[in-house]
């Protein structure tokens, strides 16, 4: 079942969504099919930020570079201001310049033989920007907190720290100006001093320039930090989302508990799921989390009376707009009796 | 029982970096110290000192005592013997660190085998006991590092680390580049290991969180020295030093309503180990610092109970600023 996209808690209509999203990747050598986005609708609105949350290998990562047209999506679509995603070549030249990618490591995503000017300025030589491209390459550096901007044109990343090598990649995606950027573990492999420098420049550039924003991370202090809205996702589907005050602190998906309940300074006794996350070409039977739930293993559900639920009936996709949902039986079972 | 003791340890690299600048710590059998900062700040080149895997032309000066042994004094036979058996390290980045070409297997029985002198079918025993101690299974000893997920690499790093029977660990970054459910299982096994076997564990991080949760004891330091020291709980919720509390403040608590749109960081990047400020190196970044900050460096001070800190605001100095667990 798939809802069609909710309208904003502001009326506004979505800026970026996806809607019954799917995409499979082909096994190897006759192996099953991996179905790393395994149907989500997710709908970001203009201004909003938007925290997806998961482990490795829950198909995050891919859902966000489907959403730009990086992988073709095999079921579903993705539209944008309204219009279904064009995959021509001409299309989606347009297409990244309104919504842009900042990658993780950012020693890794620049080229270490390109100046901090030639990096920023790639993408305006790329879109034929017709302006100053020296003015506006100096106005994305300062916006990126790299000021005085012209003391860093000609610096290569080695001689850069880690956070000002972060916020160049971040210059770089917004001299194009943007209107929503995707963010790949923005601050994954930054220090701790660094990370809150970074996270209040997205919170910053969203009130200076209305940017919205698709986080893509692990990390869920982070969401708590600068989200509006969070999803968690996993193995390729959405599991809760919602508001992140309500998601954060009163989580109804048991996954989403055990993800909280870990946190160095969480309260009451952690629940650590054993195991590492399942493979996404044997995507389990019923709920797709159940093999690995505490609330199932502790007998919890049996007594609410949705443990064959849990181990038969797959949960439909929840829908993208802003309310709080939550994909799971022994959850809803909780609400209704 | 005093384990490992580090006096007035000194280390300047061939470039005339300074990177560990007069660093005082002290450990027990049994206990589990914690030292946090960030990137540059000379935790690594600390970790690295301990064992002297420093490059040729490091100049180390001070004194670090392992069992009573000064570890920079000693031969390079004994080093050699002292490293593995004596104490070991867990790297950060264990994709780096195992072999890609050899099984896992025979990457743990290789310390054995030059160690022990045991048979090669008692290594390999050995070597299946080790990796159910960190909880994966012994034919797993057959695979290649890329056949194993970043957790079970990890794990290998551990079983490797545990080979020779070590008094002390040495865990620089353990679960750094993992998740969230991993870095827990992760941070588990090494609490239960540390005190089944009553090893000594230093664990480096920049995560205060984590240090905070599985430490008994935290270090902070700031440019190549100890700027706070304490019980780990304490110093993580109550930092007396400005750095202490920046990189407290740093990892939001969920649910605190004063973190929520507000992610709070430090300005200011770390200093060069080659170019250090004068006065108090954290004063070109510290919020609350004095105009004698720029001239006059700080060394510890009492900031309490078996607490110490390094600024012109916290207590009086100590008068040997020495700092003993």
């Amino acid at each position: 079942m798939t809802t069609p996209p909710l309208l904003g808690a502001e009326g506004t209509p979505p800026l970026l969504s996806a809607e019954g999203l799917h995409v499979t990747f082909p096994g190897r050598h006759g192996a099953a099919r991996a179905r790393a986005v395994d149907g989500v609708d997710l709908d970001i609105r203009p201004g909003e930020i938007v925290a997806l949350v998961g482990e490795s290998g829950c198909g995050k990562t891919t859902l966000a570079r489907s959403l730009l047209g990086l992988v073709p999506a095999t079921g579903g679509r993705v539209t944008f201001d309204g219009k279904p995603l064009d995959y021509s070549s001409r299309a989606l030249k347009a297409y990244r310049k309104r919504v842009q990618l900042v990658l993780q490591d950012p020693s890794g995503s620049l080229n270490p033989r390109h100046t901090v000017y030639d990096a920023v300025a790639e993408g305006l030589r790329i879109h034929g920007y017709g302006g100053d491209e020296r003015a506006a390459v100096a106005e994305a550096l300062s916006r990126a907190g790299l000021r005085p901007p012209e003391r860093f044109f000609l610096r290569y990343p080695h001689e850069l720290s880690g956070g000002q090598r972060q916020r160049v990649v971040i210059a770089g995606a917004l001299v194009l100006e943007p209107e929503l950027i995707v963010a790949d573990e923005p601050v994954a492999s930054l220090d701790a001093s660094v990370r809150g420098e970074i996270l209040a420049l997205l919170l910053r550039l969203r009130t200076e320039l209305g940017l919205s924003a698709l986080v893509v991370t692990h990390d869920l202090g982070l969401a708590w930090n600068i989200a509006d809205r969070v999803a968690v996702m996993y193995l390729g589907r959405i599991v809760e989302t919602g508001e992140v005050e309500q998601v954060l602190t009163a989580p109804r998906h048991p996954y989403t508990q055990a993800l909280l309940s870990v946190l160095p300074e969480a309260p009451g006794d952690p629940v650590v799921l054993t195991g590492e996350p399942p493979d996404p070409s044997r995507i389990p039977s019923g709920c797709r989390f159940h093999a690995r739930c505490q609330i199932l293993a502790s007998g919890e559900a049996e007594r609410a009376g949705v443990a064959d639920a849990c181990r038969s009936k797959d949960l439909e996709v929840l829908g993208g707009g802003g309310g709080t949902q939550v994909a799971c039986h022994w959850a809803r079972a909780q609400v209704t009796t | 029982m005093t384990l490992l003791e580090v006096r007035n340890l000194e280390v300047t690299y061939a470039g005339g970096a300074a990177a560990v600048r007069g660093v005082n710590l002290s450990l027990d059998a049994g206990q589990k110290l914690g030292i946090a900062g960030e990137s540059g700040c000379g935790k690594s080149t600390l970790a690295l000192a301990l064992l002297r895997l420093l490059p040729a032309g490091t100049r180390t000066s001070g004194e670090i005592l392992l069992d009573g042994e000064d570890v920079l004094k000693m031969k390079w036979g004994r080093v050699r013997a002292v490293r593995w058996a004596g104490a070991s390290i867990v790297f950060q980045g264990a994709m780096h660190s195992l072999n890609a070409v050899h099984r896992i297997g025979d990457q743990i029985a290789e310390p054995i085998l030059l160690h022990r002198k045991a048979t090669p079918a008692g290594a390999r025993k050995k070597t299946g006991e080790l990796l159910e101690h960190v909880g994966l299974p012994a034919a797993r000893a057959d695979a290649y590092p890329h056949e194993l997920s970043g957790g079970q690499r990890q794990r290998v790093m551990i079983a490797m680390a545990l080979a020779c029977d070590p008094q002390l660990v040495i865990a620089d970054e353990p679960t750094t580049a993992l998740d969230v459910m991993i870095q827990a299982q992760i941070l588990r096994l090494i609490e239960q290991l540390v005190s089944e076997q009553e090893l000594g564990l230093v664990m480096i991080s920049h995560d205060l969180a984590v240090l905070a949760d599985t430490c008994d004891r935290l270090a902070v330091m700031y440019a190549g020295r100890v700027v706070e020291e304490g019980p780990a709980q304490q110093v993580y919720e109550d930092a007396q030093h400005p750095y202490g509390k920046a990189l407290s403040a740093a990892f939001p608590r969920i649910g605190d309503t004063a973190s929520r749109f507000a992610p709070r960081g430090l300005p200011g990047d770390p200093p060069d180990p080659s170019a250090l400020p004068s006065g108090c190196t954290f004063h070109p970044r510290c919020p609350v610092a004095l105009e004698s900050c720029a001239t006059e460096d700080q060394s510890l001070r009492d900031a309490g109970a078996a607490r110490w800190a390094a600024c012109v605001h916290v207590g009086a100095p100590v008068p040997d600023a020495r700092s003993t667990v």
